[in-house]
C-alpha cells in the first residue's frame, strides 16, 4: 500500500455523498435515518430502491448480513435488526 | 469537485420526470434516469456511488460503442484518478524470475503494439431481466458494448519478466479500492493459460483514444471471450503466483453453479458446487428498435442488431414471426474479430396492420446456441436467452 501512494500521484474522489445522490429520498419512518447513516458509507441509496422488487424480508436479512460479515460494515447487531425491519416494512 | 450534468429523461414508454424530488425514487418508478459522468454522455444511472451506468439502446447501434457511451462498472467507491505519468505498472509474484516496474512510455515503447476488436460485457448483464429476480445492480441490456482495444499483450509483459513454470494463476489488481479497510478489495485472479494467451491485452487505448478514466485508466485488462469481471481497470499490480488465489472476489464472488453452464474450466478455482464464471456465452441483441415500438403500415422496415459469443463467433443469426416454429435466416454483417459482436439485419413485413412477436436467436460456430429458459443461478450471470420482442404495425 505504500509502494502504491509512494508511484501513484493520486486525487481521490471524496468518498463522502457525490453531489447527485442526496437527492435521493428513502421513505421517512422510524429508523429511516439510521439507514442511511449506516448504508451511505459505502455506497449511495440508490441501491435500496434498486433491489426493493428483488428482496423480500429474508432478502434484506441476507443482504444487510453480508454488508457487515462480508463487506465488514461496523453495525452493531441491534441496528441490523433495525435495519432489516426498516427495509422489510418499507422495500 | 466532482460534478455531474443531470438530464433526466424517461425511457421507451417510461414516465418523464422532471426535477430533483421527482427523480428520488426512479428506480422504484420504473423509470430509468439518464445522467452524465464527467468525460461520459448521459448514461442509465443504476447507481451513483459506486457508479454504475449503463449503456442506452440507441447508444449500443455503432460497430464500435463510442467511448463516452461505454458503460461504467466499479463494485468499490474509492476509485482515484491516476495520473499518467506518474502510474507505474508492477509485475511481481512468487512464479517470477526478475519483477518489472513498467510506465505507460515503457509499455508504448518497449513491447509490440496490438489491437483487438471485443465485446466487453459485465457477468451480470440482464440481470434485472431475470426471473426469479436476483439481488445486485440491476443492468438490463446496456452493461456491455464493442471496442477496439489497442495495447500490449499481457504475454509478451509476463515473458519479460520471467514466469517460472510453477505458475498457476495471475493475479491482477487496480488502483481503484474500498472505503472501509476490512471489505476486501477489488482482486481477481486467471489461469495461467489465459494470461499467457496471444489476446490477453493490457490496454490504453480504446477505438484510438486512450481509456477514458471511467473505464480503467490509464490500462487495464482485456480477456476477449470472458466476462468483463476480469477485465480489471486501472492496472496497477500484475502477479504470477503458484497458489489459488484466495480472495473473496474469487472465492465468494462472480460465481455459477458447477457444470450448469458451458463455457472454459476454471480449474484451480473450482469446487463441487460453484465455480468461478468464465466465458461470456452465446447471446444476440435487437438494437433497432425497443419492445413495444410502433411500425408505420406500408412503410419498409428493417430489425437489426448485434450476435457475440465467447470467441467462436457467430455462425447464424435467425428470427421467427410464430414463436418460434420456424426461423429465417438474417443476412450477418462482418465481424472484425471473432471476440467482437457481428451485426444482423432483417427485413419486416409491414403491409399489414398488427402486432409483429418477434424471436431472435444466434448460433456460434462452435454449435452452441441461444436456449429458450434461463439457467437460474443466485447471482443472475448468464442472461442469454432467445430475445422476442413485439411491435406494433399501424
Amino acid at each position: 500500500m505504500k509502494a502504491l501512494l509512494l508511484i501513484l500521484s493520486v486525487v481521490c474522489m471524496s468518498v463522502a455523498a457525490y453531489a447527485d445522490e442526496n437527492t435521493i429520498r428513502l421513505h421517512e419512518a422510524p429508523d429511516s435515518e439510521l439507514v442511511v447513516a449506516r448504508c451511505s458509507v459505502c455506497h449511495s441509496l440508490d441501491y435500496v430502491p434498486m433491489n426493493a422488487p428483488v428482496f423480500d424480508r429474508a432478502g434484506w436479512q441476507k443482504s444487510v448480513r453480508k454488508m457487515i460479515d462480508t463487506f465488514g460494515a461496523p453495525i452493531s447487531d441491534d441496528d441490523a435488526k433495525r435495519i432489516v425491519e426498516y427495509l422489510g416494512t418499507h422495500y | 469537485m466532482i460534478t455531474r450534468r443531470r438530464v433526466v429523461a424517461g425511457s421507451a414508454g417510461a414516465l418523464l420526470l422532471a426535477g430533483v424530488g421527482a427523480s428520488a425514487f426512479g428506480a422504484e418508478d420504473g423509470a430509468d434516469e439518464l445522467i452524465a459522468l464527467p468525460g461520459k454522455r448521459p448514461l442509465i444511472k443504476r447507481s451513483f456511488r459506486p457508479p454504475n451506468y449503463e449503456t442506452p439502446l440507441g447508444d449500443l447501434r455503432r460497430q464500435y460503442t463510442a467511448n463516452d457511451a461505454f458503460f461504467v462498472r466499479y463494485h468499490l467507491a474509492s476509485i482515484p484518478q491516476v495520473d499518467e505519468r506518474a502510474w507505474r505498472l508492477r509485475v511481481e509474484g512468487s512464479s517470477i524470475k526478475q519483477p518489472l516496474e513498467l510506465s505507460l512510455a515503457d509499455l508504448q515503447r518497449g513491447f509490440e503494439q496490438v489491437e483487438l476488436a471485443a465485446i466487453c460485457q459485465c457477468s451480470g448483464n440482464g440481470r434485472g431481466l431475470f426471473t426469479p429476480r436476483a439481488g445486485g445492480v440491476q443492468w438490463t441490456y446496456g452493461a456491455m458494448g464493442n471496442a477496439l482495444w489497442g495495447g500490449v499483450r499481457l504475454r509478451d509483459v509476463l515473458n519479460r519478466a520471467g514466469v517460472n513454470a510453477d505458475a498457476l494463476e495471475i493475479v491482477l489488481d487496480g488502483a481503484d479500492s474500498q472505503v472501509l479497510p476490512a471489505t476486501p478489495d477489488f482482486v481477481k485472479s486467471l489461469p495461467i493459460d489465459r494470461g499467457l494467451d496471444e489476446h490477453t491485452l493490457i490496454a490504453f487505448e480504446m477505438n484510438g483514444r486512450p481509456l477514458p478514466h471511467w473505464n480503467g485508466a490509464p490500462a487495464r485488462l482485456v480477456v476477449p471471450g470472458w466476462t468483463a469481471t476480469y477485465w480489471v481497470k486501472h492496472l496497477i499490480s500484475i502477479r504470477a503466483e503458484p497458489k489459488a488465489f484466495d480472495g473473496f472476489w474469487m472465492k465468494s464472488a462472480y460465481r455459477i453453479p458447477t457444470g450448469k453452464f458451458p463455457g472454459a474450466r476454471f480449474a484451480s478455482q473450482e469446487n463441487a458446487e460453484t465455480t468461478p464464471i468464465t466465458e461470456i456465452l452465446i447471446n444476440s441483441l435487437v438494437t433497432s428498435h425497443a419492445d413495444g415500438e410502433r411500425l408505420v403500415r406500408g412503410r419498409p422496415a428493417e430489425l437489426a442488431g448485434w450476435a457475440w459469443d465467447g470467441g467462436s463467433g457467430i455462425s447464424t443469426v435467425e428470427t421467427s414471426l410464430d414463436e418460434g416454429r420456424s426461423w429465417r435466416p438474417a443476412q450477418l454483417g462482418e465481424a472484425p474479430s471473432s471476440y467482437s459482436w457481428r451485426g444482423f439485419r432483417a427485413a419486416l413485413d409491414t403491409s399489414k396492420a398488427g402486432p409483429l412477436r418477434i424471436a431472435v436467436r444466434a448460433t456460434g460456430r462452435n454449435g452452441a446456441r441461444q436456449p429458450e429458459q434461463l439457467t437460474p443461478n443466485p447471482s443472475g450471470y448468464h442472461h442469454n436467452i432467445i430475445q422476442t420482442l413485439t411491435l406494433e404495425v399501424t
